[in-house]
């Protein structure tokens, strides 16, 4: 793929605006991902963490304010924008009847790679799918479809990869298998920025992690400097966990909606 | 990007034309309907059809073709919806490749799924009887005809699958084509038909397509009616297409 090497980071994010008919979703996000870097959107269901995703991607305008991937305005060079990018969506977007290998050839072929098969035999076995690579995607457990779909998103090694709450309706074992992959990725030095609901995850993940809430970024920060936002309580206490932080910042009306908790009952969607 | 067009599109056909090898049922329930119909009429409501012609199944068959394609191109309204639900649709627009690729993959797929389709009850037809004189040079207009036919319905195909909120509405839109050659002079000439039916029997497309293909099979002089089909035809696929081409570009931008 030809992506020229641009300076500054990778995703560059200022004043965001975007409504739905007369719904504001977006009220002016800010934010920069740095190259090489894992960042996280945290937000709760609803809270517009996709509708930044897909005006990243391309597949959505935004109303106003300018938003740019590895240095390309994704409104004015929306080509070079998807020359540079990789979007794993939040349901799992494979070819449930091609096998797992058609699926990733499929992709090398779209990208205009040359030799899809070996790049294909290569990314199965990178993520452990090569027994399963001639069955049919449909036959997988929601785990190998998700590691299928970041393996489809890989090829052509885009410089940054979007996320869109990438481990939301998996098991503990498949969310486990895809916290690996995505550290992976980052030590491989592609930019990863993900959403997600789980504040676990972005902990685990994240270098830096921004709180999207109505519309707006009201927390961005590493882990340590979002900790600092609360002071430690008591000397048993182990100091604020990113819940406690996260429920402090958006306030609490929000105790009921976006406890953590919650997202489990949203795993069934 | 207009520069990889057709290879992004063959990639992308090729891909759902194996959607429909992994499915054969999709050809088969294409073509089991207009066969069932083909039978019913011939063996029997035929007898009882005073069609002016000496091999009822022979002048039944353009109609019968019209509804094998009537029915198949609901199945690109489907596979379009499927792709939409999937998200594979929004993961090929993110891709550098040429957008409007996606659409013309699955109307070509439609294009070929369709023939075959057409094959088949044609193969039938002349088990049943269906016998034609045509020379090749009026086979290939008929040929031309029902391809032009069969994407004019295509992309008609693609707004429901790009709008539908359901897999049931997907398919829905078919049934009025469906019912389309039944109020023409598909199964029965339309001299029969009270005034108003018959006023707009005789100026619905459906009926100058079949009379067309008709004559070009029993080997009459075509006339004028060739050149209202053909017009029907292209005003459809232009009209369609646009209508497509927008709806497409709105959802993605």
């Amino acid at each position: 793929m030809t992506t020229t090497h641009v300076q500054g980071p990778a995703v560059h994010v200022q004043g965001l605006e975007k409504s739905y008919q007369q719904l504001p979703v977006l009220r002016g996000v800010d934010f920069d991902v740095a190259r090489g870097s894992i960042f996280a959107l945290l937000g709760s269901n609803g809270a517009g963490k996709t509708t930044v995703v897909n005006i990243l991607s391309t597949l959505l305008r935004a109303d106003a304010g300018t938003a740019s991937v590895n240095g390309f305005d994704v409104a004015t060079q929306a080509a070079e924008v998807r020359e540079s990018f990789s979007l794993t969506g939040q349901f799992a977007a494979v070819d449930e009847i091609l096998s797992g290998r058609e699926n990733l050839v499929l992709v090398a072929r779209l990208r205009h790679l040359r030799d899809p098969g070996t790049i294909a035999d290569d990314l199965l076995e990178r993520f452990a799918l090569t027994d399963a690579g001639a069955r049919k995607v449909s036959a997988y457990s929601g785990g190998m479809r998700r590691r299928l779909d970041i393996a489809m998103s890989l090829i052509g090694n885009p410089p940054v990869i979007f996320l869109d709450e990438p481990t939301t309706g998996l098991d503990p074992q498949g969310r486990l298998e895809v916290w690996r992959t995505i550290k992976d990725l980052a030590g491989g030095g592609t930019t990863v920025m993900l959403t997600t609901q789980y504040l676990d995850e972005a902990e685990q993940l994240a270098g830096r992690i921004a709180i999207l809430h109505d519309g707006r970024i009201i927390v961005n920060g590493t882990l340590s400097e979002l900790k600092q936002l609360l002071p430690p309580a008591n000397v048993e206490y182990v100091g604020p966990t990113l819940e406690d932080i996260f429920l402090a910042v958006v306030g609490d009306s929000d105790r009921g909606s976006s406890d953590a908790a919650d997202s489990n009952s949203k795993k069934g969607r | 990007m207009t520069t990889h067009f057709f290879g992004d599109t063959a990639v992308l056909t090729g891909r759902s034309l194996r959607h429909i090898t992994r499915s054969l049922d999709t050809i088969i329930t294409t073509a089991i309907t207009p066969i069932a119909m083909m039978l019913l009429f011939v063996y029997v409501f035929g007898g009882a059809i005073d069609s002016g012609s000496d091999s009822y199944v022979t002048y039944l068959l353009p109609g019968i073709l019209i509804i094998t394609i009537a029915s198949g191109i609901s199945y690109t309204a489907y596979r379009l919806f499927l792709d939409k639900q999937s998200g594979i649709f929004e993961r090929f627009q993110s891709m550098p490749i040429a957008r409007s690729s996606v659409l013309w993959a699955h109307v070509l797929t439609s294009l070929v799924a369709n023939l075959v389709s057409l094959g088949v009850v044609v193969l039938v037809a002349l088990v049943m009887g269906f016998r034609s004189g045509a020379g090749p040079m009026a086979w290939l207009a008929v040929a031309g005809m029902l391809v032009l036919f069969t994407l004019a319905l295509t992309w008609m195909a693609v707004i429901p699958g790009l709008t539908a909120e359901s897999v049931d509405g997907a398919g829905a839109f078919a049934y009025p084509l469906i019912f389309l050659p039944f109020v023409s002079s598909a199964f029965v000439p339309t001299e029969t038909m009270p005034g108003p039916v018959r006023v707009f029997a005789e100026n619905q497309p459906v009926t100058s397509i079949v009379n067309a293909i008709r004559d070009l099979l029993t080997q009459q002089p075509v006339g004028t009616e060739i050149w209202i089909a053909l017009a029907w035809c292209v005003g459809i696929l232009i009209v369609a297409y646009g209508f497509a081409m927008r709806t497409y570009r709105r959802r993605i931008s």
